[in-house]
């Protein structure tokens, strides 16, 4: 302890403190306060960098999402649609079915309708027919009764042979 | 108390560490203490006492800067500094008038004598009277020196201003991104900023120390390294040095101290009375006690720094021999390196505790 306060020099205390707080000054003005300010603007350019990147991230996201949104929509909406269309197809073909069976049954019946008044007509001249030859042979039958008999049955006979139903 | 764990086992392991380093030093310096007496005794001619009397002479301020000398011829190389004294008048000479203490400085009809790196009024035939501790009672006229150590002070004090006057030009040239040495010096002020500043002090209050901070960590790694060098300076390992900056410390963190922190000095809160009463001197002491710390940790941590590297560089030209000296050499070596990391581990414990007390002097009651 004697020895440090022996080897204790006032003058160079005093050029100590005078140089360190005259550089402690300067550096505080030239050096320090610029150098911090620099890298403070510097460290604050970048955090406002990062979370502008952030934001435009986010704001992708959301995009994306939306994008996704819409687009699902628009696959709903066009799903619909088909479906629509094919209930659409469906409910024509089924339309036109029933409406051609309608008109084929309406044919189908007139047709019958027309085969059977033909047909009455048809027997109904069949009988005429019957009755007029069944008068004309009856007429050549009496005839032929009249030259042989054996020939009037043959008659008869190849008469009755020659008579079909129509 | 502060919440920093790792900062006060820091501060103890660092006490160990100056423990020791105080034991190496008084050890080396009571041997030098009996050599010096053995001076008396032998005379010169003895390498053990040249030796010593050289590592002593170093650790000392100078009036002038001696770059080497040559003992057989009694030549001196480097060059004299102004010499200014405060002796009933402002007196300003050049300290080659004192030829190394081997003449005397003839001023306006007073003598002055340079003996043991001071400077003593004497009569016209140079004599020196002693005290029974074989110490001078000459008259000390007030000593305002232009020392080689504030030479040293001065060179690093412009060395710092360009440095980082110049790191500062390059952010506005560059668009904020240092240049050339810049990008070496920036992340060591953002490391004084987010390591030392920030944890200790706060986010909110440790800008107004910043430009303390960041000079005392300069200057002091700056002064440290400087005394790696051959110039052979040892400014921190001065105790006026360490001791202006130690009161620097203790009036920054006085002075910006706040109620909380008297607070608890003088009224400690959460204790009973009596204690109260009891730990308020104590922890006055204590304000005292923590910049004496600073002062006495960096001084002796230096001080020994260079008397252990000296004294082992010194074996070399005691053993003269092809073990000795490579074994010399290597300690010496590996010492360099260790003291290399003393040096920046110095001032960040200087910087580091600088800020923990004006973070405690500036802390908020929390309780």
């Amino acid at each position: 302890m004697e020895k440090l306060i022996n080897d204790f020099s006032f003058g160079l205390f005093f050029w100590q403190i005078l140089l360190f707080v005259a550089l402690l000054l300067i550096l505080r003005k030239f050096a320090w306060k610029p150098i911090l300010e620099a890298v403070n603007n510097r460290e604050e350019g970048i955090k406002n960098a990062l979370e502008s990147a952030e934001a435009a991230k986010k704001e992708m996201q959301n995009l994306q999402a939306d994008n996704e949104r819409i687009l699902n929509e628009a696959r709903a909406e066009r799903d619909g649609m088909l479906k629509e269309a094919k209930q659409l197809k469906e409910n024509i073909i089924a339309d036109a079915k029933s409406e051609a069976q309608d008109a084929a049954d309406k044919i189908v019946a007139q047709a019958q309708a027309t085969i059977a008044s033909e047909k009455k007509a048809a027997i109904a001249d069949l009988k005429g027919q019957v009755a007029e030859l069944s008068v004309e042979i009856a007429e050549k039958v009496v005839r032929k009764e009249l030259d042989n008999k054996d020939k009037q049955l043959e008659l008869v006979e190849s008469m009755l042979g020659d008579v079909t139903l129509k | 108390m502060h919440p920093n764990l790792g900062t006060e086992m820091l501060g103890v392991m660092q006490k160990r560490t100056v423990v020791k380093i105080l034991l190496i030093f008084t050890l080396v310096f009571t041997t030098s203490n009996l050599f010096a007496k053995e001076t008396e005794k032998e005379g010169e001619g003895d390498i053990k006492t040249e030796i010593k009397e050289f590592i002593d002479h170093h650790l000392q301020d100078s009036h002038d800067f001696t770059l080497f000398s040559d003992k057989e011829t009694g030549k001196h190389y480097g060059f004299p500094l102004p010499v200014i004294l405060w002796d009933g008048g402002l007196k300003v000479f050049s300290s080659s008038k004192f030829h190394h203490g081997e003449t005397l400085a003839n001023i306006d009809g007073n003598y002055y004598k340079l003996y043991h790196s001071k400077i003593y009024k004497t009569d016209a035939a140079g004599t020196i009277t002693y005290d029974e501790a074989h110490h001078a009672t000459n008259v000390k006229p007030l000593d305002f020196s232009i020392t080689k150590n504030v030479v040293s002070m001065i060179l690093i004090g412009l060395l710092m201003f360009f440095m980082f006057s110049s790191l500062a030009k390059s952010y506005k040239k560059n668009n904020g991104i240092p240049t050339g040495i810049g990008r070496f010096l920036e992340p060591l002020v953002l490391f004084v900023r987010d390591e030392i500043a920030v944890p200790n002090i706060g986010e909110k209050k440790y800008k107004k120390y910043m430009s303390f901070l960041l000079t005392v960590f300069f200057f002091i790694w700056f002064l440290n390294l400087l005394g790696m060098t051959p110039l052979a300076v040892n400014v921190t390992g001065n105790i006026a040095v360490t001791f202006a900056l130690a009161l620097l410390t203790f009036l920054i963190t006085n002075f910006t101290a706040n109620k909380n922190y008297w607070g608890h000095i003088f009224w400690m809160p959460g204790v009973p009375t009596f204690m109260k009463i009891v730990l308020a001197p104590i922890e006055l002491l204590g304000v005292f006690i923590k910049p004496f710390s600073l002062m006495i940790r960096l001084y002796a941590n230096m001080t020994a720094g260079h008397v252990v590297i000296m004294s082992i560089v010194g074996l070399l030209f005691i053993f003269k021999s092809w073990v000795g000296g490579p074994l010399s050499f290597g300690l010496a070596f590996a010492l360099s390196l260790l003291e290399l990391l003393v040096a920046a581990l110095q001032a960040y414990i200087f910087t580091m505790l600088s800020a923990l007390y004006f973070g405690m002097a500036t802390e908020e009651a929390h309780h």
